[in-house]
């Protein structure tokens, strides 16, 4: 009998040691792949249950925060100004995920990343106190309000960043929408209105003010004259032929003046009146290599570094790309062809002209609290990239005041206040533009920058740059100069 | 040689060392699992303890007063189990801890009552059918209209008044016995075959015929209660218990061929067995239905990795059936595989004592007991914990010692008692024959 008993005891030890490296397959080996599983809502459940910080605009006003509710997930996301903030809170969905702010900082808002450990916060661990983190964005909710209002029901975007700190003052979206309903608990409620975001022509998911890109038009120009200044040429010389067409190599259509105008000069005027045949001269003159260097020192062809998800990048060619095809060239100098942009991306480009050539990192965090409201952490600004010199910086913005005052854009003048801008349209095909107006001022010390965008407007007299989008910045520019200085 | 009050002492120090140690791991469980819940010391911390620490110390001062020279670890062992899965109720199911308290308790004045009714293990011997048609009784008792209740399609429970009761656990230790003995009694007759069937020798019906009527009765009545876990534990230790008993491996063969022609069957007749399989095979695509729950407890492991995401700070309430079938689950979640393999290692180690207890065990029946029993704790933990972890199909049964119910803890206390009595009865035989 001993024989078979102790066979038994092998047998059982065989029998554990199969349990015990099916454990280790389980919480280890597989662990990373199970705990992906798209059926699994553990660490959802986990984010949901537990106290989530609030998020406040700079000027203290809630827009999310999580209250008391009465079933297992215990607390409620909610977003008490859900289509003004919708694409800077984004939503906290059981189902959908995380999208804008709480996404980014889902890790602080929910308490995982608390910061060091501190000895006198041992206490901590032995009483309940929340390790949830408060956030307060450099939004106002004043300027937030005043861009959305001036955008009113057309579609586009606006985009006001503090030039010298990068810090995002308001960020705009239309169409938006309402991120309760994809809070909601009640997950079949969740699903139909999800669906019918989704299903929505007018795409109000998507945030166009950082996420969509349009050809940037003629607002393009102040990267080209920025490419020109870099490469010698000054606001005054040299001056080129007044012209109604600039013939293109290749047997190509020429280029034209926008409404068949004729047009010269030297750069500064060219730039006031937005002269096609002049930049695309330029263009020519200057080559691939140099207006791509341009562009990509203003941040082109790479996501800006923006603690929001997903920024896109915008786009201009490889250089290479023009060798076989001149006339592209002539066109992306006037940011048409295949140029592309986001409302951010010229936003950060006025910033880089109003700081003196240099770019600071876009960012919305202003401040991290605890949960007894003391200060844990606070944004540190950075620059980005150097996009021009001082030097060039300097007449970028001289020429750019020239637009306002006596250009395109004058319809951005504000009184007492010296407003530098450039307008643009850019023809999306036979009888539809982007009209674009991208400012900063006060020219001589600027506190603020913005882009202006409106998508796909039927072709009028009156839709330009300067007849439509200057207005709107005027109104944020003026606000903004209005508030508190940062 | 050594003298008998010199191994007593030395064994009883060894286990009271330990029970201190078990009651130490106890107590900061609970402890972690209160600050886990609210941030703050469980308010009924002090009478715990001292429950806890009583019943331990009771099991302890039984031991040394009815069977001085049992061996010092199983005790400890099985406390350690005992105080594991108390911890893991009172934290999944809060309303449940103190019935399980009171479960404990009435299995620790089980494991004392059998010390003190069963002075020698060989007494069982002679009431053998009294065992069997007690084991069978017990079976048969949740089939009767009234009293009998079915819980999660299985009908397995007596509900007398607010208590359930699950009489199948005590069956199987009264059927163990009565095959343990029925099995040293005609073993010579069992392995020595008379007629030959094919290739081999069987032996002859009307020895055999007892022992299949009671196995194949007490398999069916299983199957029809649904209990497929049971069934499986009762075929696995019937055939052991054979097998060791004749020491003839072609029983291991016949089990197998048997085995295969059961499953089959069962896979044929009965949908929910299909089901069980598909679900083990390929849990995924009914992860929202009926495979919910052993994909939940898949989720589980992984959410507790290697170190566990500590106690009361997992989510395994979201498992169905967590405090009973599932317990291992929420330990691999919240203690992770550190925890869950000290609980394989705990159960290895008593199986590992169990056997031990067997082997150097002198008479027949009490070797055949030991090994039966040990094979019960060892066959049992390994069918929920392969099924709780996907290695072999899931079929409902307690974790000994460490699921909550009252039946499984008192059944397996009793289980410890006759373990330890046969060890005891060993020792003090060899400390005789030394003098």
């Amino acid at each position: 009998m001993n024989r078979e008993i102790r066979g038994l005891g092998i047998v059982m030890v065989v029998l554990f040691s199969a349990l015990f490296l099916q454990l280790n397959n389980l919480q280890v080996l597989s662990a990373k792949r199970l705990n992906e599983h798209p059926s699994n809502t553990r660490s959802v459940i986990r984010d949901f249950s537990r106290p989530r910080g609030s998020i406040q605009t700079s000027d203290g006003v809630l827009i999310a925060e999580s209250v008391p509710s009465d079933d297992e997930l215990k607390l409620q996301r909610r977003y008490p100004e859900p289509a003004l903030f919708a694409h800077i809170t984004g939503h906290f969905s059981f189902t959908f995920g995380n999208d804008g702010v709480e996404r980014t900082y889902n890790d602080l808002l929910a308490g995982y990343d608390s910061g060091p450990l501190r000895l006198d916060r041992l206490d901590d661990l032995l009483l309940e106190r929340s390790q949830a983190q408060d956030l307060t964005l450099t939004i106002s909710r004043d300027l937030q309000l005043a861009a959305s209002d001036a955008l009113g029901n057309r579609k586009g975007g606006v985009v006001a960043l503090d030039p010298r700190t990068g810090a995002v003052l308001a960020m705009t979206s239309f169409p938006s929408y309402d991120p309760n309903l994809l809070a909601s608990h009640d997950l079949a409620s969740v699903r139909v209105a999800w669906e019918a975001l989704n299903a929505d022509a007018d795409r109000p998911l998507r945030a166009r003010a950082y996420r969509d890109r349009y050809f940037p038009g003629s607002s393009f120009k102040i990267v080209t004259a920025a490419a020109a200044l870099t490469s010698g040429m000054t606001p005054d010389q040299p001056v080129f032929p007044t012209r109604r067409e600039l013939a293109l190599p290749q047997a190509s259509a020429p280029l034209r003046n926008f409404g068949g105008a004729t047009c010269g000069g030297n750069l500064t005027d060219a730039l006031r009146v937005s002269c096609n045949t002049v930049f695309g001269q330029i263009g020519l003159d200057l080559g691939g290599p140099a207006l791509k260097a341009a562009a990509d020192s203003f941040g082109f062809n790479q996501p800006p570094p923006i603690d929001l998800p997903f920024p896109t990048a915008s786009f201009f060619p490889e250089a290479g790309a023009f060798a076989r095809d001149r006339p592209a060239l002539a066109k992306s100098a006037i940011g048409q062809q295949d140029v592309a942009a986001t409302p951010l991306q010229m936003a950060l480009v006025a910033a880089g002209v109003a700081n003196g050539g240099v770019v600071m990192r876009p960012h919305l965090l202003g401040e991290v609290r605890n949960s007894r409201a003391e200060l844990v952490a606070r944004f540190e600004p950075r620059p980005w990239k150097q996009a021009v010199s001082g030097d060039v910086a300097r007449s970028l913005t001289e020429m750019m005041v020239t637009v306002v005052e006596r250009g395109s854009g004058t319809r951005a003048r504000i009184p007492g206040v010296t407003v530098a801008g450039k307008t643009g349209t850019a023809q999306t095909g036979l009888d539809r533009s982007h009209v674009w107006f991208v400012a900063f001022a006060p020219a001589e010390a600027p506190r603020v920058a913005v882009a202006v965008m409106l998508e796909n407007l039927p072709n009028t007299d009156e839709v330009t740059g300067g007849a439509l989008a200057a207005p709107i910045a005027k109104t944020v520019i003026e606000r903004a100069l209005a508030g508190p200085n940062l | 040689m050594i003298a008998p009050a010199e191994l007593t002492g030395d064994r009883r120090r060894t286990e009271l060392g330990l029970m201190l140690l078990v009651g130490g791991v106890t107590a900061s469980g609970y402890v972690l699992a209160g600050l886990g819940r609210s941030a703050s010391l469980p308010a009924d911390l002090v009478p715990f303890l001292l429950a806890v620490l009583g019943l331990l110390g009771g099991a302890h001062l039984a031991t040394r007063r009815l069977a001085p020279l049992a061996d010092s670890l199983l005790l400890p062992l099985c406390g350690l189990l005992n105080g594991i899965g108390y911890v893991f109720v009172a934290r999944l199911r809060p309303d449940l801890a103190g019935f399980q308290a009171l479960w404990t308790a009435v299995g620790v004045t089980a494991f004392v009552a059998t010390l003190v009714a069963v002075r020698r293990a060989r007494d069982l011997e002679r009431y053998r059918y009294v065992f069997a048609c007690a084991g069978l009784g017990l079976l048969l008792m949740p089939l009767i209209p009234v009293i009998g209740q079915t819980i999660n399609g299985a009908r397995l429970w007596l509900r007398l008044g607010p208590v359930s009761f699950q009489p199948g656990e005590i069956a199987k230790i009264a059927l163990c016995v009565f095959f343990a003995s029925y099995l040293v009694d005609k073993r010579e007759l069992l392995s020595a075959g008379t007629r030959r069937v094919g290739g081999a020798w069987i032996p002859e019906a009307r020895h055999a015929a007892p022992l299949v009527v009671a196995w194949s009765t007490s398999l069916v009545i299983m199957f029809f209660e649904r209990d497929l876990g049971s069934s499986l534990l009762f075929f696995a230790l019937f055939i052991t218990l054979l097998w060791i008993a004749t020491a003839r491996a072609v029983y291991l063969g016949i089990g197998a061929a048997m085995f295969g022609l059961g499953s089959f069957l069962a896979w044929n007749v009965f949908d929910h067995v299909q089901r069980r399989v598909e679900i083990w095979l390929d849990p995924w695509p009914a992860a929202q239905d009926a495979g919910y729950q052993i994909v939940q407890g898949l989720f589980a492991f992984a959410a507790g990795g290697i170190t566990g995401t500590n106690l009361s700070q997992g989510s395994p309430q979201r498992i169905p059936a967590v405090a009973t079938d599932f317990t291992f689950a929420a330990i691999g979640e919240e203690l992770g595989l550190l925890g869950t393999v000290a609980v394989l290692m705990t159960f290895l180690l008593i199986v590992g004592s169990g056997l031990r207890i067997a082997l150097r065990a002198e008479a027949p029946f009490e070797k055949l007991l030991a090994t039966g029993l040990t094979a019960i704790v060892g066959i049992q933990s390994f069918i929920i914990l392969g099924g709780v972890t996907r290695l072999v199909p899931l079929t409902g049964i307690t974790l000994p010692f460490v699921s909550y119910g009252g039946s499984s803890l008192l059944a397996n206390y009793i289980l410890l008692a006759l373990l330890l009595r046969i060890s005891d009865d060993q020792s003090a035989r060899s400390v005789e024959a030394g003098r």
